[in-house]
C-alpha cells in the first residue's frame, strides 16, 4: 500500500488531526488572553500564569498530585513488570486464568466502579483516607497498564541470551538484571511514563479514594470547571499539557536514538565477524 | 490477549513462586477483594452510621460473625433499582449514547486510519505519534477544552455568527450532542490505532488484482478493504463502547441535567445521596451489563491472535 496519497486521504488526515488538536491549541492560546472573559480576545498577557504562583491551594494540589504520581508510577512499574514476567514466562500455574483476567479487566472497567470498590475496601480496612489510599489505588490500576506494555516487549524477546547466561551458571536474579531488564527497558520506561500520566490525569478514582488534605490537581480543576471556564484553569491546563507533551516527545526521541545506535552496533559486530 | 509460551514443565524454585505471588496477591487484595465487598454491600441496608450501611463486616468476629452477617443480606437494593425508573432509564440511555458515539467515532476514525495506512512510509511514525499524543494528555483537560468552544457565547458560535451561517447562537453545550462530541473526541485514538494496525497489514496486491480486473475503486474498497479491516473495526468499536458506557466526566461536564448516564447516576447516588448500598448495586448491574461486550471482545482478540500466530 505505498501509492501516493490521494486528495481524499490528505483531506481526511488534515480534518481528522485538526479535530484532535484544535481544541487543545485554542485552550493554550486563550490561556494567554488578557481579558477575563475567556471567549473574547483582549490581547496577549501572561498574567494568569503569574496569578498561579499566588494560588497556594492550586500549588498544594499540584504538589500532592506529583508525589502521588511519582510514588504510584514507581511501585506500579515494579508490580507491572513482575506481572508481565509471570504472564509470559511462568507457563501454567493454578489460577492463571484469574490472574490474566485481573490484569486485563481494569483496562476496560469503568473508573466509577474501580473507585467505588477501592473506597469500600479502604473503609472496610478502616484506613484513614488520604495520600496513601490514592497512591495505592493508582498503583493498582496503573500496574495493569504497565503489565500490558512490558508484556508486548517480552513477547518478541529472544530467549537464547538468557539461556546462555543460565547455562554459564548465572543465577536467575542476576540474569534478570544483566540481560532481561536492559532489553525490555524501553517497555519498562514507557510503562512508568504511562503510569505517571494516568495518575496525573485521574479524577474519578482519586475523588473516591481521597480524604481530607489530599486534594489532587484534577480534583481541584474539576471543582473550578464546574463553576465556569476561567483563564487560570486554561493556564494550569497549558502547563500540564506542555509538561506531558515534552516528556513523551523526549522519550520517543531517546528510544529512537537508542534503537538506531543498537542497530549500528549490531551491524558493526556482524561486519567484524565477516 | 493471553500469551502462553509453553515452557517445559518447570520445576519452580522458591523464587519462581515468589515472582508469581507478589503481583497475584496485590491484585487479589486491591482488585478482586474490593469487588466482593461491593457485592456484599449491595446486599446490605442503608443506615445512618459511619460507614453508612448495615450489617458491617467485622473480621474480628470470625466465621460466626461472617455467617451471621450473611443471613442479614437482602436483595432490597436490587428490587429498588427495578422500581425507580431513573436507574433503568440511565442504563438504557448510557448504552444508547455509547452506541451512537461509537458509530460516530467509527465514521470519523475510519478515514483517518485509512489515510494513515495509505500515506507514504516516511510519514507514518509521525502520524502515529500524532494520534497517540492526545491519549497522553489529560482526559479532563480535553473535555474542558470543549466547554469554551461549545458554549452559547463560545468560539464555535462566534465563528458561525461571524460567517453568517446562523442568526442566533446554537445551544450545544449541556445537550446530548455535546456528550457525543466529547466521547468521539476523547476516544478517537482508541479506535484509530487498532484500525490503522489492521489496515496497514492489508495485502496491497489484492487491491491491485481487483483494479486489474476492472473493479472501480469504491467497489474494491467495499468488497476487499472493508471486509479485511473488519477485525480492526470490531476491536476499535469495543474499545470505545465499553469505557463510554460507564463514562462520568463527559456527561457531567458537557451534558445537561437531563442527560442520563449511569456513571453520573452512580456518582450522584454515592457523593450527594450518600447511599452506599444502592450505588454498590448500581455498580454490580453495570458490571454485569459490561461483562457481555468484554467477553465478546476477549474472544475476538483471542481469535485474532490465533490467526496471526
Amino acid at each position: 500500500m505505498t501509492r501516493g496519497p490521494t486528495w481524499f486521504n490528505i483531506t481526511s488526515l488534515v480534518l481528522g488531526f485538526s479535530f484532535l488538536y484544535l481544541p487543545i491549541v485554542l485552550l493554550v492560546i486563550y490561556s494567554f488572553n488578557a481579558s477575563r472573559l475567556v471567549t473574547v480576545w483582549g490581547g496577549f498577557s501572561t498574567q494568569w500564569y503569574v496569578a498561579l504562583l499566588d494560588n497556594d491551594q492550586l500549588l498544594d494540589a499540584a504538589w500532592v498530585t506529583l508525589r502521588v504520581a511519582f510514588a504510584s508510577a514507581c511501585i506500579a512499574t515494579v508490580i507491572g513488570t513482575l506481572a508481565a514476567l509471570v504472564l509470559v514466562r511462568s507457563g501454567r500455574f493454578p489460577g492463571r486464568t484469574l490472574f490474566s483476567g485481573m490484569i486485563f479487566a481494569p483496562l476496560v472497567m469503568p473508573e466509577v466502579i474501580l473507585g467505588l470498590s477501592l473506597l469500600l475496601l479502604f473503609v472496610a480496612m478502616e484506613q484513614t483516607r488520604g495520600f496513601w489510599t490514592v497512591m495505592l489505588a493508582h498503583t493498582t490500576f496503573a500496574s495493569c497498564y504497565v503489565a500490558v506494555v512490558v508484556q508486548s516487549r517480552l513477547v518478541g524477546f529472544d530467549k537464547s541470551m538468557e539461556e546462555a547466561a543460565e547455562d554459564l551458571g548465572c543465577p536467575p536474579v542476576k540474569t534478570f538484571f544483566l540481560i532481561t531488564l536492559p532489553i525490555i527497558l524501553p517497555g519498562v520506561i514507557a510503562g512508568w511514563m504511562l503510569a505517571f500520566t494516568l495518575s496525573l490525569d485521574d479524577l474519578v478514582i482519586a475523588s473516591f479514594t481521597t480524604g481530607p488534605g489530599a486534594t489532587t490537581l484534577p480534583m481541584k480543576i474539576y471543582s473550578q470547571v464546574r463553576l465556569g471556564v476561567t483563564p487560570e484553569i486554561n493556564a494550569v491546563c497549558t502547563i500540564l499539557v506542555a509538561f506531558v507533551t515534552t516528556g513523551v516527545i523526549a522519550a520517543s526521541i531517546a528510544t529512537k536514538r537508542q534503537q538506531s545506535q543498537r542497530e549500528k552496533d549490531e551491524r558493526a559486530a556482524f561486519g567484524a565477524e565477516g | 490477549m493471553d500469551q502462553e509460551q509453553n515452557t517445559a514443565p518447570t520445576r519452580r524454585t522458591l523464587g519462581g513462586w515468589l515472582l508469581i505471588a507478589v503481583p497475584y496477591l496485590w491484585l487479589l487484595i486491591l482488585f478482586l477483594a474490593p469487588f466482593l465487598i461491593v457485592l456484599k454491600i449491595s446486599l446490605s441496608e442503608v443506615a445512618v452510621a459511619i460507614p453508612p450501611y448495615l450489617p458491617t463486616f467485622d473480621l474480628a468476629e470470625g466465621w460466626a460473625g461472617f455467617t451471621e452477617s450473611l443471613s442479614q443480606l437482602s436483595f432490597e437494593n436490587y428490587i429498588w433499582l427495578t422500581e425507580d425508573d431513573l436507574y433503568w432509564k440511565s442504563y438504557l440511555s448510557s448504552v444508547v449514547i455509547a452506541g451512537i458515539s461509537t458509530i460516530l467515532t467509527l465514521l470519523l476514525g475510519y478515514p483517518i486510519a485509512y489515510g494513515m495506512a495509505r500515506s507514504p512510509q516516511a510519514w507514518r511514525p509521525t502520524l502515529l505519534m500524532l494520534v497517540i499524543l492526545p491519549f497522553w494528555t489529560s482526559f479532563l483537560i480535553r473535555v474542558y477544552a470543549w466547554i469554551g468552544i461549545l458554549k452559547n457565547e463560545g468560539l464555535l458560535n462566534q465563528l458561525l455568527l461571524f460567517l453568517g451561517v446562523i442568526d442566533e447562537p446554537l445551544v450545544i453545550l449541556n445537550t446530548n450532542i455535546a456528550v457525543y462530541i466529547g466521547i468521539v473526541y476523547s476516544y478517537l485514538p482508541f479506535l484509530v490505532l487498532p484500525l490503522y494496525a489492521s489496515l496497514e497489514r492489508l495485502d496491497g496486491s489484492l487491491l491491485e488484482a481487483a483494479e486489474d480486473l476492472g473493479c472501480p475503486p469504491w467497489k474494491a474498497f467495499w468488497n476487499v478493504t472493508l471486509p479485511l479491516s473488519l477485525p480492526g473495526v470490531i476491536a476499535g468499536c469495543f474499545l470505545v463502547f465499553i469505557p463510554a458506557v460507564g463514562e462520568f466526566v463527559i456527561p457531567d461536564l458537557l451534558g445537561g441535567s437531563n442527560t442520563l448516564m449511569i456513571g453520573k447516576t452512580l456518582w450522584v447516588e454515592f457523593f450527594n445521596n450518600r447511599d452506599w448500598p444502592v450505588s454498590s448495586a448500581v455498580a454490580v448491574i453495570l458490571l454485569l451489563i459490561l461483562v457481555i461486550p468484554i467477553v465478546l471482545f476477549q474472544n475476538q482478540q483471542q481469535k485474532m491472535s490465533e490467526k496471526n500466530g
